[in-house]
């Protein structure tokens, strides 16, 4: 037995030495080295024989995993035929590198954009799976008819969700009060962040199945309790450990923190959500709930989330509920109107919150899912276009190998032998394109992320994403292998080999189909391309009616913020930076509030319904630059403009007001039954507020109304100050007058530039792959250009002989491809039309499609094809005769 | 006579083999080849060297007794048969003709 002071070999490489070493060999080797390991010893120390006994060891691996190799191969019947195969394969790629190019490049392409968006579509619909419950979570919707109109709400009444809880609690794990989402400050010492938030009840966490950090679910029972995002605890806490710290909310009340939890991914409704705080809470900070709220059926304002019991289906429990306002109302006073508009309940799963968020006339929108459709099929077609390349070329280089073929029946090759090889060959090009088409997603994913606004992964473990690649490889193998496998192997040895085999014209013709095919769907994509980007450009030139440039807009986040406007007005106008400020209700990128209940001369019934109905301080209008048609802006020297009102020219035109300044108009406040009088002071041309697509809201601003106060500043910076200067001393200004919230500002431009960024996208997505269509289309004419050229060589060198010049021989070429190219021009003009037409109709402000985009589309596909035909069929028209005819 | 011909590395290890006589294996070959050459030697190549002898018949082979110097495992024991004998035998007579043949005057 060894003692302790016995040197030792390395145990490791032993073990290595036995994880591929045959077992009767095992003993001599192992024998041999511990001989030699304890002789070195003496000679040369024991740390030089470990060095060598590990080189022993691999010097023995290497040679029994070549031993290995050499039993392998003789294993497998036929080795010597299959290494054949193998043999031509790579032979027949090598020597035709430019089509083995062309043929490989392109499928990889085709695969990858079909990946990228394979991986598109399931993000899409994968959405929200990150919650364990996802089959069982929902949240309580509402809908009611007003004038035959379904309306689709998730704003509930507090009293309708007490009422849920009692009647039907048993249906449900969870049923959870949430408020709405909403950002707030977050600080912690100096540390101050400005992040959305919820606040919920405390079964969140684990209806949410949030993955904690720090603490447990249970941390919401604590009415001062938070549970913050990882990266929001990052943000307030740096390293230090957040769990029964202190965080101030809006700079009035502490809370402490009772969990950390992992970040939602992207593809999750509530990944926005930064942190969670308890429902009561937030009902203690908004005293207007206890007092007005509670009991109060007409007060919209709650989320109701749902968790159902597992024994029991949506369906179910919406019909169950479905009539708990109704049957609680009917017999309440005053609710009568609420009862005529038959509120009904259900519930929402979580499954369709994403793709079929959004109602219209009590049916979800289709907009979201039409769009995974639309990108799911321009994947599709991208991949079509790869296969028929693939096909194009195969079939067009195998009649190449006929004499092969003659060869090997001859020698006994049998038909299914025959058949074996080219499929195999096929799908040993088809299984190098897709190894390349995978490192190619991995290297896009990146920059595809960026564009779709997305976070997405490859999914390296995902069972189906393996087995859509392992169809598809064998879809595709099989049919660009299958022309080839079976029409070659069907030859007759004797006439290929006396070469009297001829190949009619009507081998080519399904060839011509499929780049007809081909070229349809790259023109449509190129066409929709434009036709977006024109649209987009479109609504970008729209007259915007007020002055985005150097106007810069922040959120009155607390209440610290109120009361102070001539103070910091006055403040900010003395640092020379700020040229003008105002407060209005709501951005000015949006209409933050609409109302009904005015009256005016002239007014014809029923027109008295949404207005866009806006509170602004006197000097709004200087500060974001609105125009005048008519009349005059609010002055602060007239007491009498309290009660002053300026409207939009949309709002004029709505009116029916031929001359509307000095005109009268009352607002009946239907929640009291107040009315106050307004005299219409100007008249402004309209502002695109909300989405350019839509027609401007008719919208009334003043200085004190019903509906509420202003909420967001707006600051005009002094246009011969640098930006960045400026903004450092309204900065300081802000620190000053509102030490506790952060300075946390937009620059209204960009603001604007942000509702065109789902169209842009849209637009750069479509570009891309149209472009990579008509790439790999144009891959695919070139191989074919070339294939047709190589054929017929023979003939133009005749030709040439007898008289015929360049421009002859290259007409000739080219004419065939320009056919096809003019025949999928006209297919597909009606078809990008048609569904073009249908696209713009979903916008009110919209492009017409004008004939030149058809014409441009027809000329560049048209000069695409002639450049990529021209440089085979010129250099075939130059090649000298003698050469070309010398041969055979 | 293709089959016969011995890489340098072959000779080698065929002489060791002939040295150790009767006690020609794996390691007593390496230790051999290092002593008389001064160089170190893989016993990977040792062991694929005896395995092509093996192969083209100039060496046999048969396991031999348990000893205590490699914790009782089993060690293979080579020889050189007749054609390996006349393999080498042959490399030797052809240097020695070689030797002879050389001239005076080219070291002078």
């Amino acid at each position: 037995m060894a003692t302790p002071h016995l040197p030792r070999p390395p145990h490791w490489a032993t073990r290595l030495l036995h994880g591929f070493c045959a077992d009767h060999l095992v003993e001599e080797m192992e024998g041999d080295l511990e001989e030699l390991f304890h002789q070195r010893v003496q000679i040369m120390g024991e740390k030089q024989a470990r060095i060598r006994y590990v080189l022993d060891v691999l010097s023995l691996i290497r040679l029994f995993v070549l031993k290995q190799k050499v039993t392998e191969y003789s294993l497998l019947p036929n080795s010597i035929m299959l290494r054949n195969y193998a043999m031509i394969a790579f032979r027949n790629l090598v020597r035709q590198k430019g089509y083995a190019f062309i043929n490989i490049a392109g499928l990889a392409v085709g695969m990858t954009v079909a990946m990228l968006i394979g991986l598109w579509v399931y993000d899409e619909l994968s959405f929200n799976q990150y919650h364990q419950n996802y089959n069982h979570i929902a949240r309580v919707m509402n809908q009611v008819t007003d004038e035959q109109e379904l309306h689709t709400g998730n704003s509930l009444q507090y009293p309708l969700a007490i009422e849920l809880k009692n009647a039907y609690g048993d249906q449900f794990t969870h049923l959870l009060k949430a408020s709405w989402t909403q950002s707030y400050i977050l600080s912690h010492g100096d540390a101050k962040v400005s992040k959305i938030g919820i606040y919920i009840e405390d079964g969140a966490p684990e209806m949410l199945t949030l993955k904690m950090l720090r603490g447990t679910w249970a941390g919401l029972r604590d009415p001062h309790a938070i549970m913050l995002s990882e990266s929001t605890a990052k943000a307030l806490f740096g390293d230090k450990e957040p769990l029964n710290q202190f965080v101030k909310i809006n700079a009035s009340i502490d809370v402490k923190v009772t969990g950390v939890y992992e970040d939602l991914p992207q593809n999750t409704e509530f990944h926005e959500i930064q942190f969670f705080a308890p429902f009561d809470l937030w009902v203690s900070m908004n005293d207007w709930i206890e007092k007005r709220a509670v009991n109060d059926w007409n007060n919209h304002f709650l989320r109701v989330y749902a968790q159902i019991k597992p024994n029991t289906s949506f369906e179910k429990v919406s019909n169950t509920i479905k009539d708990t306002e109704l049957n609680k109302i009917k017999d309440l006073e005053g609710l009568q109107e609420q009862v005529a508009h038959h509120p009904q309940i259900f519930l929402h799963p979580m499954s369709q919150w994403h793709l079929y968020g959004s109602f219209e006339k009590g049916l979800p929108e289709k907009g979201p899912i039409q769009m995974v459709w639309l990108v799911g099929i321009i994947g599709g077609f991208v991949l079509l276009l790869a296969c028929i390349n693939f096909m194009n070329l195969s079939t067009a280089r195998s009649e190449k190998r006929a004499r092969e073929v003659g060869i090997r029946k001859t020698l006994g090759s049998l038909r299914e032998q025959l058949i074996s090889q080219f499929l195999g060959e096929s799908y040993l090009v088809v299984l190098f394109a897709f190894c390349l088409s995978l490192l190619l997603t991995q290297l896009s994913l990146p920059w595809f992320n960026l564009i779709a606004n997305k976070d997405m992964h490859m999914l390296w473990a995902n069972p189906w994403f393996w087995l859509t690649s392992v169809v598809f490889i064998g879809l595709t193998g099989l049919l660009a292998g299958s022309y080839p496998a079976l029409y070659l192997s069907s030859f007759h040895p004797v006439k290929v080999l006396k070469g009297t085999l001829h190949i009619g014209r009507s081998a080519s013709t399904p060839r011509r189909l499929l780049v007809v095919l081909q070229f349809t769907v790259s023109v449509t994509l190129i066409i929709c391309t434009i036709v977006v980007y024109q649209q987009i450009q479109f609504a970008k030139n729209r007259p915007v009616g007020y002055d985005r440039k150097g106007l810069i807009t922040m959120e009155m986040k607390s209440s610290d913020f109120y009361g102070k406007y001539d103070l910091l007005r006055t403040a900010l106008q003395k640092t020379g930076v700020v040229t003008e400020m105002s407060e209005s209700m709501g951005k000015v990128t949006e209409v933050a509030s609409g109302n009904g209940g005015f009256s005016w001369k002239g007014q014809t019934q029923n027109k008295d319904k949404d207005f866009g109905t806006l509170t602004v301080t006197p000097e709004h209008g200087k500060t974001v630059g609105w125009q005048f048609v008519a009349g005059r802006d609010f002055s602060r020297e007239l007491a009498s403009d309290s009660s002053g009102m300026v409207i939009n020219e949309a709002a004029a035109r709505y009116m029916g007001l031929k001359n509307p300044v000095g005109e009268l108009v009352s607002w009946t406040w239907s929640q009291s039954q107040k009315i106050k009088q307004y005299r219409i002071l100007g008249v402004i041309k309209d502002m695109v507020m909300d989405s350019p697509y839509e027609p401007i809201k008719p919208t009334l601003f003043y200085i004190q109304g019903f509906n509420g106060s202003v909420s967001w500043i707006n600051i005009r910076l002094n246009p011969r100050v640098s930006t960045s200067q400026a903004l450092s001393k309204i900065e300081a200004v802000f620190k000053k007058l509102i030490p506790t919230a952060p300075f946390d500002y937009q620059f209204v431009d960009q603001d604007y530039a942000k509702k065109f960024a789902e169209e842009e996208r849209i637009g750069k997505l479509a570009s891309v792959f149209a472009l990579l269509a008509i790439f790999i289309s144009c891959l695919g004419l070139f191989g074919l250009a070339s294939f047709v050229a190589e054929q017929r060589t023979k003939e133009i060198g005749i030709r040439k002989v007898l008289g015929a010049t360049i421009l002859n021989i290259w007409q000739l070429l080219s004419k065939d491809f320009v056919l096809l190219i003019t025949l999928s021009f006209v297919i597909s003009t009606p078809i990008a039309w048609y569904f073009l037409n249908n696209w713009l109709q979903t916008y009110e402000y919209r492009t017409h499609i004008s004939w030149w985009i058809f014409a441009v589309t027809g000329a560049g596909a048209l000069v695409i094809t002639l450049l990529t035909v021209s440089f085979q069929s010129i250099k075939v028209a130059l090649m000298n005769p003698v050469k070309s005819l010398r041969n055979e | 006579m293709k089959g016969t011909y011995l890489g340098e590395f072959e000779e080698v290890v065929l002489l060791a083999v002939a040295i150790r006589s009767g006690d020609a294996y794996g390691a007593a070959v390496t230790s051999e080849i290092e002593q008389q050459m001064g160089r170190s030697v893989n016993l990977g190549a040792v062991h694929s060297a005896l395995h092509r002898l093996e192969e083209k018949g100039l060496v046999n082979s048969q396991m031999g007794g348990a000893t205590a110097e490699r914790g009782g495992r089993r060690k293979r024991l080579y020889s050189v048969t007749i054609a390996g004998k006349r393999a080498l035998e042959e490399i030797h007579q052809l240097r020695n003709q070689m030797w002879e043949s050389i001239p005076k005057t080219a070291w002078s």
